[in-house]
């Protein structure tokens, strides 16, 4: 039950971008297709778990033991940057269709704010392990909802007569803030 | 280009937020008022400034190869250090702001920075340039925390000026989307003139 929970909450209610605002960069960013909206969602649910897992066991059995809490900042981005380069190698030797896919979405990861963002509240919120795993899971699923569905309604965009000075990132914002209205519907079921 | 263009265009004609589109996420997030716009603003200045001015310094003694992490532990320290004194000072702010402070290392416009200006230029001019850039974002973040202030909650700065609640929905999260939609429309607008 306390999973289902933590699924709802970061996936629906707690919407990342939308009501967290974590993330906005590359969700105004690659939201002009859906097809690269896919392969961003992808390559992000990837590495958000996997930095979950690695900045986890780093914060518990490395910086906890020492005392160094004052060093998260520096550590965790660093292991974020550091873990999306092997994530690349990796994926470069292993399997060439999923490199393919998401390689280029890769480098943009790092300065996602969401990576860093998730990361540091599974510790705020002193998830166990598989918590964490679950939390980021699912936020990066809401991830992928909202750019998906931003995605295809900016596609629409490219029929619609919009005055000048609103194309681009304003429409989008806007439009954002409309998903947003809406995702606060969701607010109350937990 | 002198120093005074060099302050200058970080406030207007390369303002990081209304003409850049960077660092959206905290402008967002902490413009619910217009004094976390500000602080979160200021927060980022010191960070702009400190980093700019060691980078600059030590661009000489940083292989080509490794600059971007190089950078990102320069900007990580400086925050480090902003987040520690306002969890002793503004405790307040600080919980207010929360995640955010941290997350002033992977903010576009200081690594943005520090890469095209500060890795270049001489250190003095570092300087003037961070903290224009710094002073850019304050001012669009304090812009926009005024505008959703008053309309969401009818005060500015925390002074009331109009009786009842406001319209919520704009200090809420779908406010903040469309506040900065229409603000950088009106920036477009008035370029195109």
């Amino acid at each position: 039950m306390e999973y289902i929970l933590i699924i709802i909450s970061a996936l629906l209610v707690n919407n990342i971008v939308l009501a967290q605002f974590l993330g906005v960069c590359p969700f105004l960013g690659v939201s002009t297709k859906v097809n690269t909206s896919l392969g961003m969602a992808a390559a992000v649910t990837f590495v958000m778990v996997l930095a979950t897992i690695v900045t986890y066991l780093i914060q518990v059995y490395v910086l906890d033991k020492l005392g160094i809490g004052f060093m998260q900042t520096i550590t965790f981005i660093l292991v974020i940057a550091a873990l999306v380069q092997m994530v690349e190698i990796v994926l470069k030797k292993v399997s060439q269709p999923l490199y393919q896919a998401l390689g280029i979405f890769l480098p943009l990861i790092t300065t996602n704010c969401a990576v860093l963002g998730v990361a540091i509240l599974v510790i705020k919120k002193d998830y166990n392990l598989l918590e964490g795993v679950v939390f980021s899971a699912s936020t990066a699923l809401g991830f992928g909802l909202a750019l998906i569905i931003l995605a295809g309604i900016r596609e629409q965009f490219e029929l619609m007569d919009i005055p000048k000075a609103m194309r681009g990132v304003p429409i989008s914002l806007i439009t954002a803030g409309i998903l947003a209205l809406a995702f606060m519907g969701f607010t109350g079921i937990v | 280009m002198n120093q005074f263009q060099n302050f200058t265009k970080g406030l207007l004609k390369e303002n990081p937020i209304l003409v850049m589109v960077l660092g959206t996420c905290p402008t967002l997030a902490t413009t619910s008022s217009s004094l976390n716009g500000l602080g979160m603003g200021l927060a980022t200045t010191f960070v702009l400034i400190g980093s700019n001015v060691a980078i600059s310094l030590l661009s000489k003694f940083i292989p080509d190869k490794v600059r971007i992490p190089a950078y990102i532990v320069v900007i990580a320290s400086f925050v480090t250090v902003v987040d520690l004194v306002m969890q002793a000072y503004v405790p307040d702010l600080y919980n207010t702001l929360g995640i955010f402070i941290p997350l002033i290392v992977v903010n576009c416009i200081v690594l943005g920075r520090a890469e095209a200006f500060a890795s270049k230029n001489t250190v003095w001019s570092s300087f003037i340039d961070g903290f224009g850039m710094g002073l850019g974002f304050t001012l669009a973040l304090g812009v926009l925390g005024a505008f959703r202030e008053m309309l969401g909650s009818g005060s500015i700065f925390g002074y009331k000026f109009l009786p009842g609640d406001g319209i919520l929905v704009f200090i809420l999260a779908p406010g903040a989307f469309i506040a900065l939609g229409y603000m950088i429309a009106l920036v477009n607008k008035i370029k195109q003139k």
